[in-house]
């Protein structure tokens, strides 16, 4: 049996648990997601969508339930490094060189300067930034700092990447061009992905499975497969799957609203 | 970056001229025994023992200090050369002292709440009162006199350092703090890799200002204690001469002023160095 890169087993996530601020942001989540997957979870803003993300990076702990990551412990994962991270802000260092910010956690794996030098080099190539490596990520276009970002989480060849809306400060052109190379990096770099968005064409260009999550509290309602075939590229956006896909979605998307009134008139 | 520089210290020649215009002005139109406003007696005696003619005081540099003494400008540039020193290391040391509460501070919460009521407070203590305090027991110690004077300045110093500390090092993005979490990186590797160089921002405008406080402490001090050499001790020595060289006095002055330039010139160095390979921002 292959073992799941991400295993989440009845996670409950509550904030200021028994104070006046008290909030359940998910709960009972059950969410297996193979490796090699590419994963999207989608929903409005509070479906708890970017929580999850951190049970999974291990910067949240559940207040109920596990999670376990390639098999261990989310704590253990992170100590590891089994994962990369990518957010909406690139949170690329000032002060360090593009270079510099690639090696950043290989400098924290104690990797000497050598073999740092070897993989950033590689990494920018994985990227088509070679060019820029001594430049300050201030004096690169948006798009580029997120390349460099991604990078960056690919640096020490973990097998999962966590993206938090990563293209979403991008415009609508850029963005799709950054979708397909994310696609092309991870398939060259055999990555599992884990893809916060609320863009539907975006989860669907991107994923084989569209995680669809509805708000008050956070919970899986719906669960998207999508086959569009390995080599994607801007024909497949005129495809007629991708838009029934589209389709699919949305209407994932507006059961889980409508799921959402129900259970607020039950409440009354 | 020249250009800008010619430009700047031609700035400055022009203020310097419309201030000795102006003091000129006054002592044109002012009134030589002093005058009331709405019954307010602001208005200074322009008279040439308190306001002496501008190029009086240029004079007077050239002039020897007392009898067989060498000349003015050499005597106050040795006192204000003697009283940079002190307010350099007295910066030097009220940095490390700045940063290092700062970081404290941020560390441990308990920490803010304990000491930043003791830091405020220490600003408003007379300091021309503690520095004889301080001399006393600094003398037990047997610190050197100096050393003491210079501590003085870093007393002043400290203050807007780790004021501006505390908020510099919680000055770094979430996402590069969550980054950072996400490598299981340790508070220390945090602060060093991330918290540190991003609070650069804020430490060189709380250096700006703990340049002139350094200065201001040491002359304090060099004047309530005693210590001679400096430029403090010459400000006294040269005020107590007003009625037969009015002018004297205001080399001082001009001296303690210079070398205030002269530290704030310093940190502004050390800011290009920090700071020239981050985003062009206007910074003050």
């Amino acid at each position: 049996m292959t073992e799941h890169a991400v295993a989440i087993n009845g996670a409950s996530m509550v904030f200021n648990p028994g104070s006046v601020g008290q909030l359940e942001a998910l709960r009972d989540i059950d969410l297996d997601i193979a490796a090699g997957d590419f994963v999207s979870l989608i929903g409005p803003s509070g479906c708890g969508k970017s929580t999850l993300l951190r049970l999974i990076a291990n910067l949240l702990a559940p207040t109920a339930g596990d999670v376990l990551v390639n098999g261990k412990s989310a704590a253990q994962a992170r100590v590891d490094q089994d994962y990369g991270m990518a957010f909406q802000q690139s949170g690329l260092f000032d002060w360090r060189s593009v270079r510099k910010n690639i090696e950043l956690p290989l400098e924290l794996k104690g990797w000497d300067k050598k073999r740092r030098a070897e993989r950033s080099a590689e990494m920018l190539e994985l990227v088509q930034l070679s060019e820029f490596g001594d430049h300050r990520p201030w004096e690169l276009s948006g798009g580029m700092q997120q390349r460099i970002a991604i990078a960056r989480a690919l640096a020490s060849h973990p097998p999962l990447l966590l993206m938090d809306e990563p293209f979403g400060a991008l415009d609508e052109m850029t963005r799709e061009h950054m979708q397909s190379e994310l696609l092309r990096i991870c398939a060259a770099a055999d990555t599992t992905v884990v893809f916060v968005t609320h863009s539907i064409p975006e989860a669907v260009y991107l994923s084989n499975r569209v995680v669809v999550m509805s708000p008050r509290p956070g919970q899986i309602t719906d669960v998207v497969d999508v086959d569009l075939g390995v080599a994607r590229d801007d024909d497949t956006r005129e495809d007629e799957t991708f838009y029934k896909k589209i389709t699919e979605v949305r209407e994932a998307l507006r059961g889980a609203e409508l799921g959402e009134t129900v259970r607020r008139v039950d409440d009354r | 970056m020249i250009r800008q520089a010619a430009r700047r210290s031609s700035l400055f020649v022009v203020a310097l001229a419309a201030v000795a215009a102006t003091w000129e002005l006054y002592k044109v139109v002012g009134p030589e025994t002093g005058g009331e406003v709405f019954g307010w007696a602001i208005l200074p005696k322009s008279n040439d023992r308190v306001m002496p003619h501008t190029w009086e005081m240029i004079a007077e540099f050239f002039d020897s200090e007392t009898r067989g003494t060498p000349l003015v400008w050499q005597a106050v540039l040795g006192y204000a050369w003697f009283t940079f020193r002190l307010a350099l290391f007295g910066l030097f040391v009220g940095t490390v002292v700045g940063v290092g509460l700062a970081i404290l501070m941020a560390r441990f919460r308990v920490m803010e709440r304990g000491l930043l009521p003791y830091v405020i407070a220490s600003q408003t203590v007379p300091l021309i009162a503690l520095a004889p305090q301080i001399a006393t027991i600094a003398g037990n110690w047997g610190l050197p006199r100096w050393a003491w004077v210079s501590i003085l300045g870093a007393f002043l110093a400290f203050f807007p350092i780790s004021i501006a500390m505390l908020k510099g090092l919680s000055s770094a993005p979430d996402a590069a703090v969550e980054l950072m979490d996400s490598y299981a990186a340790s508070w220390w590797t945090t602060l060093v890799k991330l918290r540190l160089p991003a609070s650069m921002g804020y430490l060189v405008p709380g250096m700006k200002l703990a340049a002139t406080a350094s200065v201001i402490g040491v002359i304090v001090s060099e004047i309530s204690t005693g210590l001679a050499g400096g430029i403090g001790r010459a400000t006294l020595q040269y005020a107590a001469k007003a009625t037969s060289e009015p002018a004297q006095v205001y080399t001082a002055l001009i001296g303690a002023g210079a070398l205030g330039l002269l530290l704030y010139g310093f940190v502004v160095a050390m800011e290009f160095a920090l700071m020239r390979n981050r985003p062009q921002e206007a910074t003050g």
